[in-house]
């Protein structure tokens, strides 16, 4: 399995989505959110130690504002669980590592 | 990032002669110059989270930064404090990403928690420089909880994005709450100032500014009583602080900028505390009432409260606690 994180757009979201044989976890993002930019380094050690039951995937929202509406973010970072192509979980707000494998736990 | 921890190896605590907690621009600095020092310093930064710790200060949560010197054009608040750690790691600040939970500073050398609360400390320390900084205050309405991230906002840098051509509003009247409002008016339709009094603490320049964009309007002597709405935010229900008259506003976004509580729950009962909870330090020094305990930034300065006097401070921090430890024979 692939431990690369996939930027997901309006195009392929929902093809990646409902492809996925792993959940999906999308970090709904932007450049000039500082508490992204501390999640960012923990989502890249996830994905490179989770690979096989997990698959992290961003979506910038400023590039993707469709996506952004259609899942009703209003605050970032804003996490999603996908399971099955639904959603199984949602977090806002920054976490750390601990905290958010313990939050993940459940859905894996 | 070979200075880079996330956890600490159990067993036995580490003896250390500086451990630095908080890392906004007065623990980074003062960071930088125990380290240059020799001291090795440990810095304790906190986790991310959005309720309680914010490693990287403040400045973490705002956009551009226009009266730190040394950056004529400004600098993005996140991008000035990736270079303050940098530079910190570049003299062998050791940073462990997590959160102190106790500290002992009954006996030499002190004690510090870091996870659980219980059993051995991780670390002793020979001196200790407290920079855990302030964080901004709430109105303590119930529905702030429900609706966190769902229109009701600490972060309008990081969410003002999401209102584009929606009526927003924002609580208070200093500097903080007019950037805010300048800030949002780039993206929503309208943004209404809600402030208590009938004029603004903020600066002048701020308040020309806000007085001149056209996207803000002011509504005075008016507080907040609820926000209204199940799923996102609909409405604000304010009071006229003269007439007593309650009306219901309707606002898609709710931003909130009413000032700060300094983080010295961790110390109380240890160090003194003013009667605002803000740490006392000795004047022109960093020195709290217990001798090795320095204190810099935010936490002790309820008056400037500035990225340039916190980073200012912590640079007392640094020398302070290093002249004392040579005074110890360390």
């Amino acid at each position: 399995m692939s431990a690369s994180i996939v930027h997901l757009t309006e195009g392929s979201f929902d093809e990646v989505i409902n492809a996925a044989d792993r959940p999906v976890l999308v970090d709904f993002w932007a450049d000039w959110c500082g508490p992204c930019r501390q999640i960012a380094p923990i989502l890249d050690e996830i994905s490179a130690e989770k690979a096989d039951s997990i698959q992290i995937a961003k979506v910038d929202v400023e590039a993707n504002g469709g996506l952004a509406i259609r899942f009703g973010v209003k605050s970032i970072p804003m996490m999603l669980l996908f399971k099955d192509g639904e959603i199984a979980h949602s977090m806002i707000g920054a976490r750390n590592k601990e905290q958010l494998l313990s939050d993940l736990a459940p859905y894996l | 990032m070979t200075n880079d921890s996330t956890s600490t190896s159990p067993g036995s605590p580490e003896l250390r002669k500086v451990v630095i907690i908080g890392s906004g621009p007065a623990g980074l600095t003062a960071a930088i110059y125990c380290s240059r020092a020799n001291l090795s310093p440990v810095l304790i930064e906190g986790e991310p989270s959005s309720t309680s710790d914010q490693p990287g200060g403040q400045l973490m949560l705002t956009t551009e930064v226009e009266n730190y010197p040394g950056f004529p054009d400004g600098i993005m608040g996140p991008e000035l404090m990736a270079g303050f750690r940098k530079q910190a790691q570049r003299f062998g600040t050791e940073i462990i990403t997590a959160k102190v939970s106790r500290v002992d500073f009954s006996e030499r050398p002190f004690k510090v928690w870091v996870g659980p609360s219980e059993g051995d400390p991780t670390y002793l320390a020979e001196s200790v420089i407290v920079s855990t900084g302030a964080q901004a205050l709430m109105l303590g309405l119930d529905s702030e909880q429900r609706l966190l991230g769902h229109g009701f906002s600490t972060c309008a840098t990081c969410d003002g994005f999401f209102f584009r051509g929606q009526d927003v509003a924002v609580v208070g009247g200093g500097d903080s709450a007019l950037e805010e409002a300048m800030f949002l008016s780039r993206f929503a339709s309208s943004v209404t100032v809600i402030h208590r009094r009938d004029e603004l603490r903020a600066s002048k320049i701020m308040q020309d500014r806000a007085l001149a964009n056209e996207k803000l309007t002011f509504l005075w002597n008016t507080v907040v009583e609820d926000i209204l709405g199940e799923s996102s935010v609909e409405a604000l229900r304010v009071r006229d602080v003269n007439t007593d008259e309650v009306r219901d506003l309707p606002f898609a976004g709710v931003f909130v900028a009413i000032g700060h509580r300094p983080n010295t729950d961790l110390f109380k009962g240890q160090l003194d505390l003013k009667d605002n909870g803000y740490l006392v330090t000795q004047p022109s020094s960093s020195r709290t009432n217990v001798e090795g305990v320095f204190a810099a930034g935010d936490v002790q300065d309820d008056w400037y409260r500035q990225a340039i006097t916190a980073a200012g401070s912590g640079c007392m921090a640094a020398i302070d606690a290093e002249r004392w430890l040579e005074t110890q024979g360390g």
